[in-house]
């Protein structure tokens, strides 16, 4: 299927490039440098940071594209008409110069922004998919009826075969009514006139009733699972799963407060500006499409008061209320920045696999005990800080171990997480 | 005996006629129960929706879902920036300098901002010139959040837009300006030097306006008298540092005189220090008539009134120069006075003469004498410029406004409708008035009888520039964005001028101009601050005071004298609506929410006036009436010792009624007897009837001996005998030895290992404590502590983490009465003896000990705690884990220093307790960092562990080491004198580690054996002769 798709396309690709360009451009390489180069700021069918680059060469003289490509603002301050025009229209933001791209370069640039792909290749190859689809669920029902009727073939022959046993039964003289059973009092009464098996019985259900009350009780309030529905669907699994975004990327005073912090909408709008659609991948079945994920994004844009068609914002912004996931009482005093900085943590370690989760949820219970087993498991990051030097060695000398845990660091005492 | 007794319930029973008795013999009731009445006619029973059913099945349903909802948690939402701001971190502090200049307090100050909102004042160390933060200025924060603010501006009553306010205030000020009618600007001390090229400017514009400066509290006198001799009006500035002998006569040093701010100077001199082998230290003598901080911390005290002042003052100056004068001093005072006069002599230019009182003969001779002197501790080439107000210029004012000479007023910063001694008369002149305009932050008297009221920025959110001395500039930046509509006083001035600018950039153009010299604007605007050498000119070889002094060797008083001041916690009364000043004890008294009349002990009893304490501890003062002129007010009296006999004080700040909430609506007003600005007046004072309660936290005043829980030694004694004979370490015996009760050998406890990691000590040293209280409310700011309002602390429920404990002595000093108690022979005399020593002396010996949780090691706290809610670290804080505690307070019990302290009620979102914490503005001021309690836990001091381990967090994450000084507490940050040292004792090279081997340290209650981590450096008197 896709081998086939992909050789259609490419067929088709050099056709179309040969009839309407006539020369030999190299698409790919263009594709290559436009994405490594030109896409921060333009995309080919719409208006980003610059222009719409669709058909480009056709509005310009080539030549011209050339040395705006290669310095665009010293065209600019040369006072060449088009050139202040684009420089006005696009609030006065000169292009980045790009002296290293030969004339070739630019070449299969514009022959990338020139292309258009086939459109017909998903029309032949749309009813192949969905003929196997439909040839493979036939089958499959087929085989289900199949089955059905051998089993109630299987239960007619076995029902026969028991009646003409019992037919042969009476005329050969045996008796076929089964004997009549000697009365023993039902097993509850037994059980209910032993006292001692009472007593144990009584004991055990309290007890076990004691350890589900117990259990249900010591949950209250514990939020582990917690998965609210946030105004603006964020996937952390696109962002820092495909993406590989770093976690500190965008909650940044995580490294030096105690807040992890939300990121603020200008963090954002650092990536948004430009990527105004989903283009990845899709999860159909909970109906995450494409449309899905872009409309989030339009929700990014009310907020921040991002006009997209102008590129500019409005000024009009709506801060968005999310949903608080970890919610640590008041009495407790939890810092990111000593755990995440000085002690090197993983972000992971308390918030689960995060790069894994469609929907942000509470991953760790959160509760004091939870807390407390990691103080007691984990040893200090004293390596490279100087303020660990004294105080390591010689606590460490003290307990006779080689690397201290946080516990022995003075971790489990009360003042130092409740003030 | 009969066989059947019979009971008789009442006498009724006996009548046997009695038909009621007969009844009730048969039935419960004696009448039949009504049933039919309500439920016997069906129809109406039906007419209701709800039957009985229903209502339990309502009732039943809502238990059910009430207790269904609360198995859920509460949702929470999180809102972050939309763009956030680039030097906001959320969870981090940003510090910013600014400066207070509200017309009483000046001083440079840094301002704490969580998430940009000022949330706590601390001083500005850099800017050691420019004053300090006192209590009043730490408790400014709240002032911001105070629900009683002006919310926008408003002509005739009415709310109206600024816009509107500036067109119906210019068209009126034209029109009058156009018809020439004088007005009137009649304002506080700005010390600005752009506003007052402001002023310049408006006048210019409105050549009707005049403007006229008005200090509450005045010190004319003393720039008068400056003025006549220097050509400035401005004071002379002080450094106590630099004086050896310093002798005040009526000048509290250590309170609001002349603008405060000399504690620094003034406790650096008196901690003894090494000189030559011998230690040294200054000496500190205060004539007085009320007991103030300062002669609470003099080493001799000598209350006398008024008038004997006076002639002190004239006395002093004549053995100075030789002069011959007439004393009708009585022996002992001429004896002393010629004792003063040789120890300034002997002191030279080191000696320096103060005086606080309203007279302008007095404030001469004092700059006569210390010109005399030559003293090295007064500068005036250097002057302070934040008093400016003209007491003539004043009353001329008040009555050409009655006569209807001038036609306008407009005020800002100052309230006198209030403040006024004749304020009733000016209210209704100036209700009558044309033009009536008033900048005020609140609706006080003023304002409320003003057609246009301006509402003006609280100073936080505010720029300003200030000029607080000579050369000594300050900068002002707002901190906050205006929390309400609100503008600036000269930004509305300019706006009247038409200006396009604002005051702003108005303060940049004129620093550039004027100020900045090498130094960039955004460097001061950082620092908060600039010092310049410039200085006035003046020639003055000799001053001639021969008839002042004559003048004052004629003074005379006729019979009482009634002394007014200041309060350390109210000062002037512009903070009366700040709950956390009312509830801050006042250092002598001990007195919170409340005013009070001063009486001598002698008086009080000739008078008739009494102090009881009443059954359930509480402090109760009879009432009496005094009697100013024709103006008579009843207050309640508190005999206070020290008082100079045929002296009352009384003081301000307290009976405002306007523009404060009912808690804070206490005391009496002073000012209606503030005649002619003088702060001494003539009344006269007859018991009134009943007594007033008071909410005094210390209500055992004399340490009877105790001699362990206050050391003090004098100055002899500490250069000349060991510290075994002034400091000695309790012992007790085991075996038959005698141990010191630190030793190891006598400890029951297996002590922790404490010599790894930090291991924190406060220091407190009672010399250079002089009891200001800046640490109370540093501590209630930094600690979330919640005030629990007037009929809670007469229960002895006060809140505060730390206390300042203010002894008398029952005899002469303290030694005495040591001596005294170890002198009682037998329990016949200890009965009596201890009884008299409960009463504190006439003239008592004053010392104040600083009181927070001791930390102790072994502390008996945490061995009683059953749920272990308080425990130790190895760091030397003792823990205290909230939300384990269940209150049962046997941990308060079994403190020997009583610093526990119980939450007995909710006292946030709680209506009962109608303060900050029950209103969204006013909790904008907690610290995030620090919980807030709930009912029924017990809290303490944690040794701010919240700062302690910010810092080591700093330093882990810069990857260094922690130096000595980065270890702060609220109280050791809020200490301007230095009297409180905090650090990391295991840090050898620390100044804690060094107080920590200093002879004067000692523990309190050190025969306890609770090794506390709090140490205090015993007090040394400069005490020896006189």
């Amino acid at each position: 299927m896709y081998l086939l798709r992909f050789s259609l396309s490419f067929i088709f690709f050099f056709s179309f490039f040969n009839n309407l360009v006539g020369q030999e451009f190299d698409v790919q390489a263009g594709k290559k440098l436009f994405n490594a180069n030109c896409a921060a700021c333009h995309k080919l069918n719409k208006k980003a940071v610059g222009p719409a680059l669709r058909g480009v060469s056709a509005k310009y003289d080539r030549e011209w594209l050339y040395s705006w490509i290669k310095n665009s603002s010293a065209m600019i301050k040369a006072g060449d008409p088009q050139a202040v025009a684009i420089w006005e229209e696009y609030n006065k933001v000169a292009m980045n110069a790009y002296p290293q791209f030969s004339n070739s370069d630019i070449d299969n640039i514009l022959a990338y922004t020139d292309y258009i792909p086939p459109a017909p290749v998903a029309a032949v190859t749309a009813p192949v998919v969905t003929s196997s689809a439909s040839s493979s669920g036939f089958s499959n029902s087929i085989i289900l009826a199949a089955l059905s009727l051998v089993f109630s073939l299987l239960v007619v022959m076995l029902f026969l075969v028991q009646k003409t046993l019992k037919r042969i039964a009476i005329a050969s003289g045996v008796d076929v009514t089964p004997p009549v059973k000697e009365k023993r009092p039902p097993i509850w009464l037994v059980i209910a006139k032993n006292q001692f098996l009472i007593f144990l019985m009584v004991i055990g259900f309290l007890l076990s009733s004691a350890y589900f009350v117990y259990g249900y009780l010591m949950q209250i309030g514990i939020d582990q699972g917690y998965m609210p529905v946030q105004p603006i669907h964020y996937s952390h699994k696109i962002h820092s799963g495909a993406n590989q975004i770093e976690c500190k990327y965008c909650h940044s005073s995580a490294r030096a407060s105690k807040h992890s912090g939300i990121p603020s909408l200008n963090v954002c709008m650092n990536c948004h500006k430009n990527i105004a659609e989903y283009n990845g991948e899709e999860d159909l079945e909970n109906g995450y499409t494409k449309e899905f994920y872009t409309k989030q994004i339009k929700k990014l844009y009310a907020a921040v008061g991002w006009d997209e068609d102008n590129q500019v914002y409005t000024g009009k912004s709506q801060p968005v209320k999310w949903v608080r996931i970890h919610n640590l009482p008041d009495f407790v005093y939890f810092n990111h920045a000593q755990h995440v900085q000085v002690g090197g943590v993983d972000c992971q370690t308390c918030h689960g696999p995060v790069e894994e989760m469609e929907v942000m949820y509470q991953h760790s219970s959160l509760t004091m005990g939870w807390c407390i087993n990691c103080h007691r498991e984990t040893n200090l990051k004293v390596q490279d800080n100087e303020y660990y030097a004294k105080i390591h060695e010689e606590l460490s000398k003290k307990y006779g171990v080689e690397q201290l845990t946080v516990a022995q660091m003075g971790g489990l005492e009360c003042g130092k997480c409740h003030y | 005996m009969s066989p059947k007794k019979v009971y008789w319930k009442s006498v009724a029973q006996l009548d046997e006629s009695n038909e009621i008795v007969h009844k009730l013999e048969n039935n419960e009731f004696v009448e039949k129960i009504p049933v039919d009445e309500f439920l016997g006619d069906e129809d109406s029973t039906n007419q209701y929706a709800t039957n009985r059913r229903d209502f339990l099945k309502y009732v039943g349903f809502s238990t059910a879902a009430a207790t269904l909802a609360a198995c859920e948690g509460p949702v929470i939402k999180s809102v972050p920036y939309v763009v956030q701001p680039e030097q906001i971190i959320p969870g981090i502090a940003n510090y910013y300098a600014t400066a207070i200049a509200d017309g009483f307090d000046f001083a440079s100050i840094l301002i704490k901002t969580r998430e940009g909102r000022p949330i706590k004042v601390e001083s500005n160390s850099d800017a050691s010139s420019m004053g300090f933060a006192n209590a009043r200025v730490h408790a400014s924060v709240l002032s911001l959040y105070d629900t009683k603010r002006l919310q926008g501006p408003k002509v005739e009553g009415k709310d109206v837009s600024w816009n509107d306010f500036y067109s119906q205030l210019g068209a009126k000020l034209k029109a009058m300006g156009n018809s020439g009618k004088p007005v009137v600007m009649l304002t506080q001390t700005f010390a600005s030097p752009t506003t007052q090229s402001i002023l310049k400017k408006f006048i210019k514009q409105f050549p009707n306006i005049r403007h006229v400066t008005y200090d509450a509290i005045s010190s004319s006198a003393a720039l008068d008298a400056f003025e006549n001799i220097y050509g400035v009006r401005a004071l002379a500035d002080y450094d106590f540092s630099k004086a050896e002998t310093i002798v005040s006569i009526a000048a509290d040093i250590l309170g609001d005189w002349q603008g405060g701010g000399y504690d620094a100077g003034y406790a650096k001199g008196r901690v003894p220090k090494k000189d030559r082998g011998k230690s040294i230290m200054s000496y500190h003598a205060q004539f007085e008539s009320n007991l103030s901080l300062s002669g609470a911390n003099a080493d001799h005290r000598f209350p006398i009134d008024p008038a004997s002042q006076k002639k002190v003052v004239a006395q002093i100056y004549a053995g100075l120069t030789g002069v011959s004068l007439k004393s009708d001093l009585n022996g002992e005072l001429t004896k002393t006075v010629a004792e003063i006069v040789q120890r300034l002599k002997t002191a030279g230019d080191k000696g320096v003469v103060v005086s606080g009182i309203d007279d302008i003969a007095v404030q001469e001779v004092i700059l006569a004498i210390n010109n005399h002197l030559g003293s090295k501790a007064i500068n005036v080439a250097q002057p302070k410029l934040i008093r400016k107000g003209n007491n003539s210029e004043i009353i001329k004012l008040v009555s050409n406004i009655k006569s209807g000479e001038v036609k306008g007023l407009i005020t800002a910063g100052i309230n006198p409708g209030f403040t006024l001694p004749n304020a009733d008369e000016f209210l209704e002149a100036f209700e009558k008035l044309e033009l009536s305009v008033a900048f005020a932050t609140k609706v006080d008297e003023t304002a409320a009888a003003a057609q246009f009221i301006g509402a003006t920025s609280h100073y936080l959110e505010s720029w300003g520039d200030y000029e607080f001395k000579k050369g000594h500039f300050a900068l002002a930046q707002p901190t906050i964005k205006p929390l309400f509509d609100t503008q600036q006083f000269q930004d509305v001035l300019l706006k009247l001028m038409k200006t396009k600018t604002n005051y702003h950039q108005e303060i940049k153009s004129f620093w550039k101009e004027n100020v900045l010299l090498e130094k960039t604007w955004n460097q001061s605007l950082h620092d908060g601050f600039l010092t310049t050498d410039s200085s006035i000119e003046f020639n003055s070889s000799y001053i001639d005071v021969s008839d002042q002094i004559n003048k004052l060797s004629l003074s005379t008083s006729n019979g009482l004298s009634l002394v007014l001041y200041t309060k350390t916690g109210m000062g002037d009364g512009q903070q009366a609506n700040n709950p956390w000043l009312q509830e801050f004890p006042d250092p002598i008294s001990r007195i919170s929410w409340d005013n009070y009349l001063t009486v001598s002990a002698v008086d009080a009893k000739e008078i008739g006036l009494k102090n009881i304490n009443v059954s359930n501890g509480a402090l109760n003062g009879s009432y009496a009436q005094v009697s100013v002129r024709d103006k008579t007010i009843t207050a309640p009296v508190l005999i206070q010792p020290g008082q100079a006999k045929g002296t009352i004080g009384l003081a301000f700040g307290y009976g405002e009624r306007k523009g404060l909430q009912e808690e804070m609506q206490v005391g009496v007003n002073a000012y209606p007897f503030y005649n002619n600005f003088d702060s001494i007046q003539d009344v006269s004072i007859k018991p009134a009837d009943g007594y007033h309660e008071f909410a005094c936290v210390q209500l055992h005043n004399t340490l009877m001996g105790r001699g362990d829980i206050i050391k003090e030694t004098t100055l002899e004694i500490f250069n000349t005998k060991d510290k075994e004979d002034w400091n000695p370490v309790p012992k007790v015996s085991k075996n038959h030895m005698e141990y010191e009760v630190t030793s190891s050998e006598v400890d029951m406890w297996q002590s922790f290992d404490r010599s790894i990691g930090h291991h924190f000590n406060l220091s407190i040293d009672l010399n250079s404590c002089t009891g200001c209280g800046a640490c109370v409310i540093a501590c209630h700011a930094e600690n979330n502590v919640p005030v629990v309002g007037k009929d809670e602390v007469r229960k002895s429920r006060d809140m505060h983490w730390l206390r300042i404990d203010r002894y008398y002595s029952s005899g002469e000093s303290f030694k005495a009465d040591d001596q005294t108690k170890e002198d009682i022979d037998g329990l016949g005399d200890s009965l009596s003896t201890f009884g008299k020593m409960e009463q504190a002396s006439e003239n008592p010996q004053v010392a104040f000990q600083p009181v927070m949780c001791q930390h102790c090691n072994h502390a008996p706290c945490e061995t009683v705690c059953p749920v272990a809610a308080s425990s130790h670290g190895r760091q030397g804080q003792n823990h205290m884990a909230y939300n384990r505690c269940v209150g049962t307070r046997y941990c308060a019990n079994n403190c020997p220093y009583k610093v526990r302290r119980f939450n007995w009620f909710l006292y946030n979102k709680n209506d009962e307790f109608d303060y900050h914490m029950n209103n969204d503005l006013g909790r904008m001021v907690l610290n995030p960092d620090v919980v807030v309690r709930s009912r029924g836990v017990m809290e303490k001091c944690s040794f701010c562990i919240q700062m302690t381990q910010k810092t080591i967090l700093d330093a882990k994450l810069d990857g260094r080491q922690i130096e000595d000084g980065e270890f702060q507490t609220a109280c050791s940050n809020a200490c301007s004198s230095g009297a409180i040292t905090f650090g990391d004792v295991n840090d050898k090279s620390s100044k804690i580690a060094m107080l920590r081997e200093e002879d004067r340290m000692y523990h309190l209650l050190e025969s306890v054996g609770t090794k506390p981590n709090v140490m205090y450096q015993t007090k040394v008197r400069n005490a020896d002769q006189t």
